[in-house]
């Protein structure tokens, strides 16, 4: 862990400084220094970029005659060799950006990924080498972009977008015309200056060159968003406009550089090009919501085929991109719309591991792809040609400010008025200086076809912006949001209680707003989702019920629970807060004991996870086939289990409840006292009464990190005090084979109801209970066909290493 | 449109706009679907809300109507208790709750707004006005939110809203002593509970100025 971070620092480092080095030393010579290019190409030999031709083939040639005992195809290899080799020099710079956290914070990535990437080009530069041609418009808009907008496609947050649904068209549809034709038109007006020698650029190509720069790409920005938590609305429109855009700006970029080549521009093209907009954008939709549904429809069946389950995702989102590039619709809109579409029938059919991988692979593939366009934006910016106008490039960057300022300022003031929450000034600040440019504008630029009269200048200026506005304002915008303190929210509620209230109050709002007779969107949702739950569900899911948001949250908190528990088990003890707000103990001051943990801690663990995970081994029977991965449902197991304990929880109280009326509130036992010592053994099998006893305890734990002897025989040990564990020990005891013979300071931890020893020395209210449980009576003796196997599968999370390799 | 709907009694809705915050426009509207629900008359009982064909599907419709005829949302000091018929100024005061804020507010304004949406929201949960929201009445909740969601038991619903108050009480009741129980959850609880949520940017309905009375069944 430890190496392989520090290593690739090393490696990135030292590449950065040779290459700094080299790029200031061979700036001065230019292109005649023969003795400094020579140690730029030793030292820089990780980077790909085409040898000069003679090398490769010098050994077959060599040697033709006889058999070839040693032999080279560098040609053959040459494209995906030198492809695999950029993507790892970029995934590297990544790395290294991130061993260094206070760098990210400050500075964005994209602005280091130029940076180096300017590094690359300088030497590049030097040894008058060529950038790969690579990065031609075929490869772009097919293989580059996809990926990028499947990412951001996929991972929108669905609720938010659609609250806000309404802006976020609005600033990406009107807002990037907007920006298009005011700064298409204010710099076909600067062209007619005679000074700046620009006078042959027409209309058609400065609106060309327009509606390239002004795909905002806001990347670098939403992750600062993200960190300061801005509020969720200014969140999602920069989010939802940075997606949409791209469609439009693709669009517009196509109609354009179709009008381009038009010597004249009759008004009936003007209308065609309206009318051609709209089918582009909404049979891009629609294409997205066919192959989302279809897709969705897929997995419903794929339950046998875990293993390809995700390929599924990204080939129907692929095939929705090239069938809408096919039909020279807007591609992006297709894919966004499928990601979207079939998001969430998908990760409710496929298992829990598919849906890892499926979103693992995106943000893989997202964040590779743009990687290497801002990598590959620093080094031509380099090694290509420039056609410097200082004219035409300073006020390209003074209108796309101006605009962008002024369609922002615009746009709010008509949008306000049907909005909820009204957008203030300082989000609309927020939204108009997070106008970055990035990857796309850059891309877009360069796939210019050659016919344009002045490409290079436009590349030049597209590249400046970009350079101009992620450097300053994507370096300046953390610390002047931070400044002007813009609202903002806590976008992770993820406990219970919120999620209750949120739907209660929705509910309200729809109900309130039926009474009312007035209409927004609570009630579209709640239409479309008694819609969905009729009709689609059924339909594209395999498990047909409807399953209300409570309860996926519910089980997702469980499963968190469960995950932790193994996680912490297994030996994975970091120090990392917990991610389950079950159990906010950092909150309160006296959370956290920073407790040894002790031998009867030790023993409870054991008796919580053979309670809540007895049945994990009985599941690796199932893997033997050889095609299947393991699936998921033992945590589905864990879920039943911890379910049926945290009910059985409750029922304590209610048997209190009949002499003391009162008491069905009681949420925790009395001090000192126990259900036993009230009613002893009635009606209660011996199980169920180990079993509520351990749990009553569950919510006031706290009261157990006062008393910690208290808590050895309890089932639910406190789980945060696993986190702060310090004992190697105990990692060790968990891997252990339980059947082991173990020597202290673990005796016997496997059966805890016959551990009386220990059980002594807790106070006199589980005395009274510990002694009167039969020693055969464990708490999984409520499933009583779970018997026969308690002596082997007591701590079934103990065999990790055995059931490890019955998976493969 | 009749000039009595469009323009009704002014000097009534001056009383009205000044209460409830408000537009006569928004009163006028209002007034209208109030006339409508009531079948022209002066009050409204819970029967007129059962034929509203919308809120049928709505898993909490007991609720929201029940806070029609809670004299606590009435914005009446110290009013407890139910009644069993509604004019249209209870009517008016009772929607008011869901006017959105205006945007320039202090924190203490919000504070004020957020405590009475929040109020609002506590008093559907706690029906029988004892000041806390006890484990039988957020079960009760919980169990109707998901009864629209098909096969869920009511063994679920029971599962969760344990949960949720299990949670409810180890995050507001940070230092329990062991004799302590937790009761239910109190007024402050919950808005300590819903500190994150923010409630008062989200609880909002926007009362169009459009007469939409038409369309609505």
């Amino acid at each position: 862990m430890f190496w392989s971070g520090v290593k690739p620092r090393r490696g990135v480092e030292m590449i950065a400084f040779v290459i700094g080095v080299c790029t200031v030393l061979s700036l001065p010579f230019g292109s005649n220094g023969e003795a400094i290019p020579q140690k730029p190409t030793g030292d820089v030999s990780i980077m790909p970029p085409i040898k000069p031709a003679d090398g490769p083939q010098a050994f077959p040639d060599a040697e033709k005659a006889n058999m070839p005992v040693f032999t080279m195809d560098y040609p053959r290899i040459q494209l995906p060799f030198e492809i695999t080799l950029w993507v790892l020099l970029a995934s590297f710079a990544k790395i290294g950006f991130h061993v260094y956290h206070k760098i990210t914070v400050w500075v964005p990535e994209s602005c280091l990924l130029i940076a180096i990437g300017l590094m690359v080009g300088g030497i590049m530069h030097s040894v008058h080498e060529e950038p790969p041609a690579v990065l031609s418009s075929n490869v772009f808009f097919l293989y580059m972009l996809p990926p990028i907008v499947l990412d951001s496609g996929y991972f929108i947050p669905t609720r938010a977008f659609f609250e806000n649904i309404g802006t976020v068209l609005w600033f990406a549809v009107v807002g990037t015309l907007w920006n298009s034709i005011g700064i298409g038109m204010s710099l076909f007006a600067i062209c007619q200056i005679e000074a700046f020698g620009v006078q042959d650029i027409n209309l058609q190509e400065n609106l060309l060159f327009a509606s390239i720069i002004s795909a905002v790409d806001p990347v670098a920005v939403l992750s600062v968003f993200e960190d300061v938590s801005v509020n969720e609305q200014l969140y999602i429109v920069v989010f939802g406009e940075c997606l949409f855009n791209d469609a439009v700006t693709v669009v517009l970029y196509n109609m354009f550089s179709y009008v381009a080549d038009m010597p004249e521009v009759e008004p009936v093209d003007v209308f065609l090009g309206v009318a051609r907009f709209f089918v582009v954008g909404l049979g891009g939709m629609g294409f997205g919501l066919l192959f989302g549904l279809v897709a969705s429809f897929t997995t419903r069946f794929t339950g046998n085929v875990r293993a390809i389950e995700p390929l599924f995702i990204f080939m129907y989102s692929y095939l929705a991109y090239l069938v809408a590039e096919l039909f020279a619709i807007s591609s992006i809109m297709a894919i966004v719309t499928c990601a979207i579409t079939m998001k969430y029938y998908v990760e409710e059919n496929v298992s829990q591991r598919s849906c890892t991988t499926i979103r693992h692979v995106i943000k893989m593939l997202g964040s590779i792809s743009e990687t290497l366009i801002f990598f590959f934006l620093g080094v031509v910016t380099i090694t290509t040609e420039h056609e410097w106008n200082w004219g035409y490039i300073m006020f390209t960057l003074l209108f796309a400010f101006l605009w962008r300022g002024l369609g922002v300022l615009v746009l709010t003031q008509i949008i306000n008025p049907f909005r909820t929450i009204p957008f203030n000034m300082k989000d609309q600040f927020g939204l108009s200086y997070g106008g970055l440019r990035g990857a796309i504008s850059f891309a877009l630029a360069y796939t210019l076809p050659d016919n344009i009269g002045r490409r290079q200048l436009f590349i030049t200026a597209t590249i400046c912006i970009i350079i101009f506005t992620v450097f300053i304002q994507g370096i300046s915008i953390r610390p002047l949001i931070e400044l002007i303190n813009v609202r903002r929210t806590n976008r992770n509620l993820d406990t219970i209680n919120s999620e209750i209230h949120c739907r209660v109050m929705e509910h309200t709002l729809s109900g309130i707003e039926d009474l009312c007779g007035q209409w927004s969107h609570y009630y579209w949702k709640d239409k479309f989702m008694k819609f969905n739950n009729l009709v689609l569900r059924k339909i594209l899911i395999k498990d047909k019920r409807a399953e209300s948001s409570i309860v996926a949250l519910y089980k997702k908190l469980e499963l968190q629970n469960a995950m932790e528990i193994l996680d912490t088990v297994t030996g994975d003890l970091s120090a990392a807060p917990s991610l389950v707000s079950l159990y906010e103990e950092k909150k309160g001051p006296a959370s956290n004991p920073k407790k040894k943990f002790g031998r009867a801690d030790l023993r409870s663990m054991h008796d919580l996870l053979s309670k809540n995970m007895y049945k994990i081994r009985e599941r690796t029977l199932a893997y033997t086939n050889k095609n299947a991965l393991p699936n998921e449902s033992q945590s589905k197991e864990i879920l039943i289990r911890r379910h049926a304990s945290i009910r059985r929880s409750i029922r304590p109280g209610s048997f209190q409840n009949e002499p003391v009326p009162k008491s069905q509130k009681y949420f925790s036992l009395p001090a000192g006292q126990n259900l036993d010592s009230h009613f002893p053994f009635k009606r209660r099998s011996r199980a169920d009464d180990e079993e509520t006893m351990s749990e009553t305890a569950y919510p006031s734990r706290r009261i157990r990190f006062n008393r910690p002897s208290r808590s050895s025989s309890r089932a639910m040990v406190p789980l945060q005090r696993m986190g702060t564990l310090t004992e190697a020990s105990s990692v060790d005891v968990m891997n252990e084979d339980p059947r082991r013979p173990r020597a202290p300071p673990l005796p016997a931890p496997r059966r805890h109801s016959e551990d009386v020893p220990d059980e002594d020395t807790e106070k006199e209210d589980d005395g009274t209970a510990e002694p009167a449980n039969p020693p055969t009576s464990p708490s999984w003796a409520a499933e009583p066909t779970e018997r026969p196997e308690n002596r082997t599968v007591r701590n079934p999370l103990l065999r990790k290493p055995q059931w490890n390799p019955k998976r493969q | 449109m009749g000039a009595l709907n469009s323009l009704p009694d002014e000097p009534q809705y001056v009383g009205l706009a000044e209460k409830t915050g408000f537009s006569f426009e928004q009163i006028g509207i209002l007034h209208k679907r109030f006339k409508q629900l009531s079948n022209n008359g002066e009050t409204l009982r819970r029967e007129d809300f059962n034929t509203i064909p919308d809120l049928l599907c709505n898993p909490i419709r007991s609720e929201i109507i029940e806070a029609f005829f809670d004299r606590r949302n009435f914005r009446q000091t110290d009013a407890v208790g139910t009644v069993h018929e509604i004019g249209f100024g209870e009517f008016l005061l009772v929607m008011s709750h869901f006017r959105p804020p205006s945007i320039r507010l202090d924190d203490e304004q919000k504070e004020v707004i957020r405590t009475e949406k929040l109020r609002f929201l506590f008093n559907m949960h706690d029906t029988d006005n004892d000041g806390t929201i006890t484990l039988e009445e957020y079960r009760h909740v919980v169990e109707e939110l998901l009864s629209r969601s098909g096969a869920l038991g009511k063994e679920t619903a029971k599962g969760i809203a344990d949960a949720a108050m299990l949670e409810v009480a180890s995050i507001s009741m940070g230092h329990m002593e062991p004799d302590e129980f937790y009761e239910g959850i109190t007024f402050e609880h919950f808005n300590k509970l819903l500190k994150e949520f923010e409630v008062e940017s989200r609880m909002n309905i926007r009362f169009m100025n459009m007469d939409t009375t038409t369309l609505c069944k």
